[in-house]
């Protein structure tokens, strides 16, 4: 039998067919989210404050005019539609996500790249990665956004900065196994740069148990986000952030709990979808590399 | 057996360095000056100065982050202005409900999940094992407050038959004995212990189904030894060492959850005072608890290396 394709082999896993499909389809939400009957997600109307799930009742707007509108998850404790909030929320996420995961791979591959190939800087890299390791994550994450302030990019670097111990040994390993093979000692013979031979030599052969640590740095930076807020310490209260909808319910949780669980069902499916996406992808791409 | 303990002890140095390091270099990222950021927004510039002189403040940074270790070494961690105490003195005061909720997660996750992961590795394949996976994908994927909050609307709200939030002291002069304190905590042990129960379940099953492919184990049978003798004795025994492994790195996991579930429930612990200091931007006390609990996590691993000694015979240093 002739040998798939890797984009047969992908499209043939069930894992990462489903994991995809909901990410699509929260991308689509998160495009689309003006359509999807949404108000301003930041939008008053004091009249829906708690309003039960499903009121139909027009919606009133800052300038005074007035649309009509269906709250399908109901008001928050502001009067704002919690439904919005939670398609508008899609957004802040999904980039969370991606920009937290970006930023852990390109930290994590510089460093790891340095300590594979470099074999000085190896012992006091690796010391350090190990000391920051120590630190639980959401600690560290923690600590960082009180250093830095509550903005959407610091709380992308503090999500990202617990991440980037683990990419980096794994990006270490990989370049010490590569920088051994055949191919880079004949690049090395013909007197390449070593910038070259890294780039465009041990990188590309690097790059499937990256993408598969990224998907799964991308699902957990979903979850810490949705923490942090909710917590209270990570991005501004007025952004509409799943967990930020989340802390904003639990005040009154006891008399209405759909604030704190509308956003759940939309928090959950993500995370278990990018989970799924990064197992799926990591048997059909890396299938030597275990999990964590 | 001395030297493999002084091994350990002197590995744990370099870590412990680094934390330290970056904990002291946490306070300089804050925007301003450190002595105002330490001593709040509340102080006066009189007082200030008496932080800058008090820490060493003026002296160049190398210096400062000597001061500064030399008095953690003394387990001074720091003064807290905005509580207006030292911040160990609140450790202490805050420590008994966290370690109630992560002693008691991590006894009852073990508990639960070794036996589980067991039976599943067992019967490779079977419903236990499959129930098992699904349960830990869902366990990674489902945050801890969304937990926490299912759990209250089900058994608090609906049915009435715990209680929402809060604490019960078990020691101390406020203390009202041994049932309000379970009752209290029952719900955070369930809530933090899942996705510890489903990390601890998924390695045991790994780790057993793989010594049961063993050679020793079909000798055992062969031998006629009940099945339940050859599951314990022989696969759980040869599989230790990578279950209590994941339990200590686990811990990492459980602080971050023990945070997000004193949050949930009200908990007057370790966690909450983290998020109470956040949001006062209280430096001091922030930096108190990550290294606090830092440590904490370190030393657990480290325990958790020396118990190799006992678990296999095999590993001599």
């Amino acid at each position: 039998m002739a040998q798939a394709s890797t984009w047969q082999r992908l499209s043939r896993n069930g894992a990462v067919r489903f994991g995809a499909s909901v990410l699509l389809v929260l991308v689509l939400v998160a495009l689309a989210a003006p359509w999807l009957g949404t108000v301003d997600p930041a939008a008053m109307d004091a009249s829906h404050i708690y309003a039960p799930a499903g009121t139909r009742a027009p919606f009133a707007m800052a300038d005074g005019s007035s649309v009509p509108h269906a709250l399908l998850m109901g008001g928050d404790s502001l009067g704002r539609d919690i439904w919005s909030r939670v398609v508008y929320g899609t957004r802040v996420s999904l980039l969370v996500g991606l920009f937290t995961a970006i930023v852990a791979l390109a930290l994590g591959v510089v460093a790891g790249t340095i300590a594979g190939y470099f074999r000085r800087a190896d012992a006091i890299l690796m010391r350090f990665m190990d000391g920051l390791m120590a630190i639980p994550a959401i600690l560290l994450a923690i600590a960082l956004v009180a250093a830095l302030g509550a903005k959407v990019w610091t709380v992308v670097v503090a999500i990202a900065i617990p991440e980037v111990p683990r990419v980096t040994r794994l990006v270490r390993s990989l370049v010490l196994t590569l920088r051994e093979e055949p191919f880079v000692e004949a690049a090395r013979a013909l007197a390449t740069p070593t910038p070259v031979i890294l780039v465009r030599h041990i990188l590309p052969n690097a790059m499937a148990p990256m993408i598969v640590q990224g998907t799964f740095i991308m699902a957990s930076a979903v979850l810490t986000e949705a923490i942090l807020s909710f917590l209270g310490l990570g991005l501004p209260p007025d952004v509409p952030t799943w967990g930020n909808i989340m802390a904003e319910g639990r005040i009154a949780f006891s008399q209405y709990p759909g604030a704190v669980l509308w956003p759940a069902l939309f928090l959950v499916p993500t995370v278990l979808a990018v989970n799924l996406l990064g197992d799926g992808l990591r048997d059909v791409l890396d299938p030597k590399f275990a999990k964590r | 057996m001395l030297r493999f303990l002084i091994q350990r002890l002197l590995a744990v140095v370099p870590v412990l360095l680094v934390v330290s390091i970056v904990v002291f270099l946490i306070l300089r990222l804050a925007p301003g000056d450190p002595a105002a950021v330490i001593a709040g927004n509340s102080a006066t510039s009189q007082e200030i100065e008496q932080v800058r002189k008090q820490l060493g403040l003026d002296q160049p940074l190398v210096m400062q982050y000597g001061i500064w270790v030399g008095k953690v070494l003394q387990g001074d961690l720091g003064y807290s202005f905005y509580l207006n105490k030292p911040v160990s003195a609140l450790i202490a005061q805050r420590i008994e409900p966290t370690l109630a909720l992560a002693f008691g997660t991590i006894v009852l996750a073990v508990l639960i999940a070794v036996p589980l992961g067991t039976l599943a590795a067992w019967r490779l394949g079977g419903w236990l094992d499959r129930l098992l996976s699904g349960f830990s994908v869902l366990g990674f994927s489902v945050p801890v407050f969304v937990i926490g909050y299912v759990l209250i609307y089900l058994f608090s709200m609906q049915l009435s038959i715990l209680p929402v939030q809060g604490y019960k002291r078990l020691f101390g002069s406020d203390a009202q004995g041994l049932w309000p304190w379970l009752r209290h905590l029952i719900l955070p042990w369930a809530t933090l212990g899942l996705i510890y129960i489903a990390l601890i379940a998924r390695v045991t099953r790994a780790s057993v189904s793989e010594a049961l492919t063993e050679d020793y184990i079909r000798t055992a049978r062969a031998k006629g030894i009940n099945e339940v003798a050859v599951l314990l004795r022989h696969a759980l025994a040869n599989a230790a060492v990578p279950i209590v492994t994941v339990i200590g790195i686990g811990v990492a996991l459980l602080i971050g959850g023990v945070v997000v579930t004193e949050t949930v429930y009200s908990i007057p612990g370790l966690g909450s005072l983290t998020v109470e200091a956040v949001l006062n931007r209280d430096f001091p006390m922030i930096q108190g608890v990550v290294l606090f609990f830092s440590v904490l996590y370190v030393l657990i691993n480290l325990l958790v290396d020396v118990s190799y000694l006992f678990l296999d015979p095999r590993i001599r240093y």
